[in-house]
C-alpha cells in the first residue's frame, strides 16, 4: 500500500489543526486543534519509520504522545483557572501578555 | 602559608568576608563595620607580604597560581603579579580600609542597612584583586565584568539624589566596553587556536603569538574601546562625573582610585604586548585623545560648580596624561604612569574623602554653598591643600615624581604632545587654587554664615572668630542648596556645632594618606624599583624604537 | 669635589627650617607659645652653619663641593640625584636668604604679635626658607624646579595668610598661577635638556650643551628665562607681584623684595654656561630687563600704596638685574652685587614700611601719612639710608652697584649699549623721583592721619632688624666693590673679572647717573614737596597718569587676552559636554529605547497573531528550504 496516503491525511489533517488555531476563538478549540497538529506529526513519523524500517519513530511518537498529555494538563488548568477569574474562555478575550 | 597563595586569600578573604558580614543580623552594624575593617586590614596585610616576597629582579609574574577552571577551552583559574600589577594591589590594600573607615556614618540613616554598604565594598575589593591579580585573559575578563556589581549596587543603593540614573550609565557604558572586550578575548582564542594548535587563554602564551597586523588592529580596537571606557578617555568619559558626582564617597574613591586603574592597566597590560603593530600605529591617535583629555576635562573641571562633579573631571584629566606616558613607548614614561596611577589614587582618594568630610559637615556638593571653611576648620582646610596640590602635581607630593616622569619621558618621541601637556599643569593649578579659593578662604559664606548667624547674612563681620555654636538648634538642612544636592546620609550633627574640624577617626583617615603623598614625593625609588622591571618587559615586548636605544 | 668635613652636613641648611616648619605645623595650638621662637632659632642657626660652611668653602681648592644625598628619580635613562652643589654663587644666595631671613623672622616677632595665627605664618616662613635654599643649593636642575616650586607654595600661602579677605585670597591665586606659567617653560627646558643631554644636573649640563646646535641651545635658553620671568615678576608677567602686597608686611620684604623674585636672576646666572652659547636668548633677556625696569618705574610714580610703589620699583631693580646678566659674562657680578645690595636695602624699606604700617593701623595709603619723621624716628632715619641706597646716592650701595651695570651696558659699545645704558640712567631718574615722592608724602610735609590713629614707634625687637639693614645698604655696595671683591669670590663660577676696555669713563658715568638722580629727587620736590598733598587722589589726571596709575593696563591686557576667553571657553565646553558629548550617548540610548518600545509594540498579546507569526515563520523556512533543495 502507498505511504503516500498516509502522507496526505497527515498534511490534511494538520491543516486543519493550524487552521483551526488561526480561526477559531474558543481556548478548548484551539487546544483541541493543536492536539491534531500533534498527531498529524505523529502519523508522519510512525509512516516515515515504517518506510525506513527503523523504530526511531514510532519511538520519537511515544514520546510526543507523552509530553501532549503533561501539555493537556497543564494547558487545561490554565484555561481553567482563565475561564473561572474572566467569565470566557475566547483567546482574544486574554492578551495581558504583551510588551 | 605559602607565597604563592597569597594572592588567591587577597580575592578569598574580602570575599568570604563579604558573605559574613552580609549574613550579620540587622542590628549588629557596629560589628559589621568592625568585621568590614579586620578584613581589609588582612587584605593589606596580605599585600604587604606579597611585596616582601616579590623580587623584583626575578620572574616577569610571581607568586602565580594556576588551577584549570574551563579545560575544554583552555581556561585556568591563573593568578600572579608583576611590579605593575603588585603596586596596583598595595594601592588597593592602602585604600579600602580607609575607605571603610571613612564610610563609617555614610550608610547609617539610609534606607538600607550599613553592613548592606560594607559588604559590597568587601565585594568589590575581592573582584579588584582578581582583576589585577588574573593572568588569564578570560579570567581577567570575568573579573573585570563581576566588578560591575558592587559597584552598581553601591553607587545605585547608596549614592546621591541621581543614583538610578548614575548607577544605569556606568553600568550600560562598562557592559558596552566590557562585551566589546569579549569579541576580542574570542578573538585571540580563535588566533591562538590556529597558531599553536589548541586555544589558550594564557596570557604568557597569547604573548608569544605572531598576529596579521591586520587582526591586531581589530583586536587591540576592541581591548582599546573597552579600558578607552574604563579609563576613561575623552570622548568616553560623561559617564565618570555623574558616577562620581553620585556615587557615595567611599565608592568614589575606590571608583576613580582604583577600578578606572583597569582601564590604564589594560592599556600597558594587554594592549601593547599583544597587539604591538596595531598598539604603534594607533599611538598617535590615542596621544590626541589623551592630550585633547588633558586640557578639556581641565577645563571643564573649572566649570564645574559641583565638587564631586570637579573632582571627577580633575581624575578624567589625569587619566589623560597616564595615557600619554603609556602610549609613548618609553621605559621612563610608562615607569611614570604606573607611578600616576598608584599616586593618583591616593591624591585623589585624599581629596576625595576631604570633599566627603566638608560634604557631610555642609549637606551641599555646592562649591558655592561653602566660604572660609579654613578659619572654623584648619585641619580640615589643611588635608584638602595637600590633597589639592597632589592634584597639582606640586614638587615634594608623590604626583609631582610620576607627572614629571610621564613628561620628561614623554618628551623624546612626542614634544609636540608633551608640550601641550605640560599646558595642562597651568589649568591644573586653576582648578585646585579655584575651589580652595572658593570653599576654605575669603569670608565665610553660605551654610556657615546661616549657621554661625542663624540664618541671618550679615557679610563683612569676622564670623570667622565667632566659634559660639548655634546650641539647641538642629541645624536645617541647608536652604535652597540643599534642593540642588543633598547626600542621602544627613550630616552628623555633633553638640549643635555645624562646622568641626575632623574628628580623630576622619583624622586616622587622613594622615596615612598625607604621608604617603609626602613619603612617596621625597622618596619614590622603592616603588620605581618595584615597577620598572615589569614596565622594561612590556617596553619591549612592544620592540618599540626610542624604548632603550636612544 | 665631594664635600668634607661641615659642607657635607649641608643638608642641614635645608632640613634645619624644614623641620621648624614640620613642627609648627604637626604640633598645632600646643607650640603656639613658643612657635616664633622655634621658627626664629631654625633659621638663624642654618645662617651660622651657611657661615661656617662658607668660611670654609673659601678654603677649598676650585671652591665647589657637592653632597650627594640619595636617589631620587631613577628609572630607564634618567636618573635624578637628590644632591647639594654648594659653590661661591650658591654660598652668596644662602647667606642672603638665611641672614636676611634671621632679620625678617626677628622682625616679624614684633610684626605679628598680636596675630592670632602667628604659629602659622612662622611655619610658612620656615618653608619658604627651606625651599628657597634647596632652590640655590641644589645641584640639578630638577632639585631647582623642587625648590621653585616650592618656594611659590610658600608664597601662595603666606600671601593668603589673611585669607578672609578675598583680596588677599585672589592675589595669592593670581600670584600661584603666574608663576606656574613660568613654571612650565622651566619644565620644557628640563625636558629638552634631559632629550638631547640625557642629563639634568648642572655638571652634566654644562659640560656637555656645547654639543648642541644653536638653535637647541637658544630655545633652552628662552624657556629658562620664561620660567625666570614669572617667579621674578618681568614683563610679561609682571603683574602679580604688586598685588602680592596683599600678604603681610615681612612676607612683603623676604619674599617679594629681597630672595624668592631675585630667584630668576639666579636661574640665569647658574645658567650662564648655557647663555655663554646663545647671544640670541640673551638679547631677549636684555630686552624682559629694560622695558621691565621701565615698566616698573613709570607705575611706582603714580600710587599711593606705600607697599605697591616698593613693589613695583622691586620689579624695576630686578629689571636692572636681569639687564646686568643678560649682558653676559661682562653683568653676571654687576648684576648679583646689585641683587645683593637690592635684598638689603629693599628689605630694610619694606620693614620701614612695615613700621609704618604697624604705627599707623595697617593703613598703606600715603596720602594719609605725612609728617612722621618726628613721631618714628628710627623708622625715618633707617628708611631714609635705604632711600638714599636705592636711588644711588653717591657712596652708597646703590650707587656701587647700579653704575657697575650702566658701565657693563656701555662696554657693550654699540647702539644697543647706549639705548640700555640710557634707559637704564632714565630708570635711575625715575627711581629718585617715585622714591623722593614716597619719602615726602610719608615722612615730611603735614599730618593727614585721622584723629583716631596715634602713631608710635616700634618695639626694640622690629627696630633692631631695620638698624642692621640699613647698615647693610649703606655698605654693602662698598665691601662688595672693593674690601670682598664679589668678582673674585665669583672667579670660579663665571671666571675670572676681565679688566673692561670703558667707553665711557668710570667717574663720567658716575656723575651722570648722579645729576640725573638729583634731577628725580628736584622733580619729585616740585610736584609733591612744595605743596600740600591731597587726602584723596585727584581724579582729573592726564592720560600718562591714568595709565601709570593701572601699571600700564597690565591687568587689563591679561584680564581681556586670557581670563574672559577662558571663561567663555571653559563655559562654552561644559555645555558642550552637557549637551554635545553626553547628549549624544544619551541620544543614543533614548533613540534604542524608542524604537524598542516602538518595535514591541508588534507584541499584542493575541494568542491568534503569535500563531500567525509562527504560520508565516513556518512557511517561509519551509519555502526557503525548497527552494534550495529545488535549486
Amino acid at each position: 500500500m502507498n505511504l503516500s496516503y498516509y502522507l496526505v491525511l497527515a498534511a490534511i489533517l494538520f491543516t486543519i489543526g493550524a487552521v483551526g488555531v488561526l480561526v477559531r476563538r474558543n481556548a478548548i478549540v484551539v487546544f483541541m486543534c493543536i492536539e491534531l497538529m500533534l498527531n498529524a506529526v505523529n502519523l508522519t513519523l510512525i509512516t516515515f519509520a515504517r518506510s525506513t524500517g527503523t523504530v526511531d519513530g514510532q519511538i520519537i511518537a511515544l514520546f510526543v504522545m507523552v509530553v501532549a498529555a503533561a501539555e493537556v494538563v497543564v494547558g487545561l488548568a490554565i484555561i481553567m483557572s482563565i475561564y473561572r477569574t474572566r467569565r470566557s474562555a475566547s483567546v482574544d478575550d486574554a492578551n495581558l501578555l504583551k510588551y | 602559608m605559602s607565597a604563592s597563595l597569597y594572592l588567591v586569600a587577597m580575592i578569598a578573604v574580602p570575599a568570604i568576608g563579604a558573605a559574613a558580614v552580609a549574613a550579620l543580623p540587622k542590628e549588629r552594624g557596629l560589628l559589621a563595620k568592625q568585621v568590614a575593617l579586620g578584613v581589609s586590614l588582612v587584605v593589606l596585610l596580605l599585600a604587604v607580604l606579597s611585596t616582601m616576597a616579590f623580587d623584583p629582579d626575578g620572574d616577569r609574574f610571581q607568586l602565580t597560581t594556576s588551577v584549570a577552571w574551563i579545560p575544554d577551552f583552555g581556561a585556568d583559574f591563573a593568578l600572579g603579579v608583576d611590579g605593575i600589577a603588585l603596586v596596583m594591589l598595595l594601592l588597593i590594600g592602602v585604600l579600602v580600609p580607609l575607605v571603610v573607615a571613612a564610610s563609617w556614618h555614610e550608610a547609617d540613616a539610609g534606607p538600607r542597612p550599613a553592613r548592606v554598604f560594607f559588604a559590597w565594598l568587601l565585594l568589590l575589593e575581592a573582584m579588584m584583586v582578581g582583576v589585577f591579580a588574573a593572568t588569564d585573559i578570560l579570567l581577567f575578563y570575568v573579573f573585570f565584568e563581576a566588578m560591575l556589581v558592587p559597584m552598581y549596587f553601591l553607587i545605585g543603593s547608596f549614592g546621591g539624589p541621581r543614583r538610578q540614573y548614575a548607577a544605569v550609565k556606568f553600568f550600560v557604558y562598562s557592559l558596552v566596553g566590557g562585551l566589546v572586550m569579549l569579541a576580542s578575548v574570542i578573538g585571540l582564542y580563535v588566533v591562538s587556536t590556529s597558531q599553536l594548535g589548541e586555544g589558550t587563554f594564557a596570557f604568557d602564551a597569547l604573548r608569544q603569538l605572531e598576529i596579521d597586523p591586520d587582526v591586531q588592529k581589530l583586536l587591540f580596537l576592541g581591548f582599546f574601546v573597552a579600558f578607552a571606557i574604563k579609563a576613561p578617555l575623552v570622548p568616553f568619559h560623561t559617564w565618570l562625573p555623574d558616577s562620581g558626582a553620585e556615587a557615595p564617597i567611599g565608592g568614589a574613591v575606590l571608583l576613580v582610585g582604583v577600578l578606572d586603574k583597569v582601564g590604564t592597566f589594560g592599556f600597558l597590560r594587554y594592549c601593547l604586548p599583544l597587539f604591538p603593530d596595531a598598539s604603534r600605529y594607533f599611538a598617535p591617535f590615542v596621544l590626541v585623545l589623551a592630550v585633547v583629555g588633558i586640557l578639556y576635562a581641565a577645563l571643564l573641571a573649572m566649570g564645574q560648580s559641583d565638587m564631586k562633579r570637579l573632582v571627577s573631571y580633575t581624575s578624567i584629566s589625569h587619566f589623560g596624561f597616564i595615557a600619554l606616558g603609556i602610549f609613548a613607548f618609553t621605559t621612563e614614561a610608562a615607569t611614570g604612569a604606573v607611578l600616576y596611577m598608584v599616586n593618583h589614587g591616593i591624591a585623589t582618594g585624599l581629596l576625595f574623602l576631604v570633599v566627603g568630610m566638608l560634604i557631610s559637615r555642609g549637606g551641599s556638593r555646592q562649591i558655592g554653598d561653602y566660604g572660609g571653611v579654613a578659619a572654623q576648620a584648619p585641619k580640615l582646610a589643611g588635608a584638602f591643600l595637600v590633597a589639592g596640590l597632589a592634584s597639582l602635581a606640586l614638587p615634594g607630593t608623590n604626583s609631582f615624581v610620576s607627572e614629571f616622569l610621564v613628561l620628561i619621558g614623554s618628551f623624546p618621541t612626542r614634544p609636540v604632545f608633551t608640550v601641550l601637556a605640560t599646558a595642562g599643569i597651568i589649568l591644573a593649578a586653576l582648578y585646585v587654587l579655584l575651589m580652595y579659593q572658593r570653599t576654605m578662604h575669603g569670608p565665610p559664606r553660605g551654610m556657615l554664615l546661616a549657621d554661625v548667624h542663624g540664618g541671618d547674612p550679615t557679610p563683612g563681620t569676622e564670623p570667622a572668630r565667632s566659634t559660639e555654636p548655634a546650641q539647641g538648634t538642629h541645624p536645617a538642612r541647608g536652604g535652597a542648596s540643599a534642593a540642588t544636592a543633598t547626600v542621602t546620609a544627613p550630616a552628623p550633627a555633633r553638640g549643635g556645632v555645624r562646622f568641626a574640624d575632623l574628628s580623630r577617626r576622619e583624622l586616622a583617615v587622613v594622615a596615612p594618606l598625607i604621608a604617603l603623598i609626602i613619603g612617596l614625593g621625597v622618596y619614590p625609588q622603592p616603588l620605581l624599583d618595584l615597577i620598572e622591571p615589569a614596565v622594561v618587559a612590556t617596553v619591549d615586548d612592544l620592540g618599540a624604537p626610542g624604548g632603550t636605544d636612544r | 669635589m665631594p664635600a668634607e668635613g661641615l659642607l657635607a652636613a649641608s643638608w642641614l641648611l635645608i632640613a634645619l627650617p624644614l623641620a621648624g616648619a614640620a613642627v609648627l605645623l604637626l604640633g598645632g595650638r600646643r607650640t603656639d607659645r613658643w612657635g616664633h621662637l622655634l621658627g626664629t632659632a631654625t633659621v638663624v642657626a642654618a645662617f651660622l652653619l651657611a657661615v661656617a660652611c662658607t668660611v670654609q668653602l673659601a678654603g677649598l681648592d676650585g671652591r665647589a663641593a657637592d653632597v650627594e644625598l640619595f636617589t631620587f628619580i631613577a628609572t630607564g635613562e634618567l636618573d635624578v640625584t637628590a644632591g647639594l652643589l654648594y659653590d661661591p654663587l650658591s654660598a652668596v644666595f644662602v647667606l642672603l636668604i638665611t641672614g636676611v631671613g634671621s632679620l625678617i623672622h626677628v622682625f616679624s616677632i614684633g610684626y605679628m604679635a598680636h596675630d592670632p595665627a602667628r604659629r602659622r605664618f612662622f611655619a610658612y616662613l620656615n618653608l619658604f626658607v627651606a625651599a628657597m635654599l634647596l632652590l640655590v643649593l641644589g645641584n640639578s636642575f630638577v632639585a631647582l624646579y623642587v625648590g621653585w616650586e616650592g618656594v611659590g607654595l610658600a608664597s601662595y600661602l603666606l600671601i593668603a595668610f589673611w585669607y578672609t579677605r578675598p583680596a588677599a585670597a585672589t592675589a595669592a591665586k593670581k600670584a600661584f598661577i603666574m608663576n606656574r606659567i613660568g613654571d612650565v617653560g622651566l619644565a620644557l627646558a628640563i625636558f629638552v635638556m634631559f632629550a638631547q643631554l640625557g642629563t639634568t644636573s648642572y655638571a652634566g649640563v654644562f659640560g656637555s650643551v656645547g654639543t648642541l646646535a644653536g638653535g637647541t641651545i637658544t630655545a633652552i635658553g628662552l624657556l629658562l628665562l620664561l620660567g625666570a620671568c614669572g617667579k621674578s615678576g618681568q614683563f610679561p608677567l609682571q603683574a602679580w607681584l604688586p598685588d602680592a602686597m596683599e600678604g603681610p608686611t615681612p612676607v612683603s620684604a623676604l619674599i617679594h623684595a629681597a630672595t624668592m623674585v631675585t630667584a630668576g636672576v639666579y636661574l640665569i646666572a647658574r645658567s650662564a654656561p648655557i647663555y655663554d652659547l646663545t647671544p640670541t636668548a640673551r638679547a631677549v633677556i636684555l630686552a624682559v630687563g629694560a622695558v621691565t625696569l621701565l615698566i616698573g618705574a613709570i607705575a611706582g610714580c603714580a600710587f599711593d600704596d606705600i607697599k605697591k610703589v616698593l613693589a613695583y620699583s622691586t620689579v624695576s631693580q630686578i629689571g636692572y638685574m636681569f639687564l646686568a646678566v643678560g649682558l653676559g659674562p661682562a653683568g653676571y657680578v654687576a648684576g648679583l652685587a646689585h641683587l645683593l645690595a637690592h635684598g638689603f636695602f629693599k628689605a630694610g624699606l619694606f620693614l620701614g614700611a612695615g613700621s609704618v604700617m604697624h604705627a599707623m593701623d595697617d593703613s598703606v595709603d600715603m596720602r594719609r601719612f605725612g609728617g612722621l619723621a618726628k613721631k618714628l624716628p628710627i623708622t625715618f632715619v633707617t628708611f631714609g639710608l635705604g632711600y638714599l641706597a636705592l636711588i644711588g646716592f653717591p657712596f652708597l650701595s646703590g650707587y656701587f652697584t647700579k653704575d657697575a651695570i650702566i658701565e657693563a651696558a656701555l662696554d657693550r659699545g654699540d647702539v644697543w649699549g647706549w639705548v640700555l645704558g640710557g634707559v637704564a640712567v632714565l630708570g635711575a631718574g625715575l627711581t629718585a623721583f617715585y622714591m623722593t615722592r614716597l619719602m615726602l608724602m610719608t615722612f615730611f610735609g603735614r599730618p593727614r592721619w585721622d584723629d583716631g590713629v596715634h602713631p608710635h614707634e616700634a618695639p626694640t625687637v622690629m627696630t633692631a632688624p631695620m638698624i642692621v639693614l640699613a647698615v647693610g645698604s649703606v655698605a654693602a655696595g662698598a665691601l662688595l666693590v672693593s674690601v670682598f671683591p664679589l668678582a673674585d669670590w665669583l672667579a670660579p663660577v663665571f671666571g675670572e673679572p676681565a679688566e673692561a676696555a670703558h667707553v665711557v669713563a668710570p667717574a663720567l658715568v658716575g656723575l651722570v647717573v648722579t645729576v640725573v638722580m638729583v634731577l628725580g629727587v628736584l622733580t619729585a620736590w616740585l610736584f609733591v614737596g612744595r605743596r600740600e598733598v591731597p587726602v584723596t587722589a585727584p581724579v582729573r589726571v592726564s592720560p600718562v597718569t591714568r595709565a601709570a596709575r593701572n601699571a600700564l593696563y597690565a591687568d587689563t591686557v591679561n584680564e581681556s587676552l586670557f581670563m574672559r576667553p577662558g571663561q567663555w571657553l571653559t563655559r562654552a565646553l561644559v555645555w558642550f559636554d552637557n549637551r554635545g558629548v553626553d547628549g549624544a550617548v544619551n541620544g543614543l540610548a533614548a533613540g534604542l529605547g524608542g524604537s524598542s518600545s516602538r518595535l514591541g509594540r508588534a507584541q499584542t498579546g493575541f494568542v491568534r497573531t503569535y500563531a500567525l507569526g509562527m504560520l508565516g515563520g513556518v512557511v517561509m523556512v519551509a519555502g526557503a528550504l525548497l527552494a534550495v533543495t529545488a535549486g
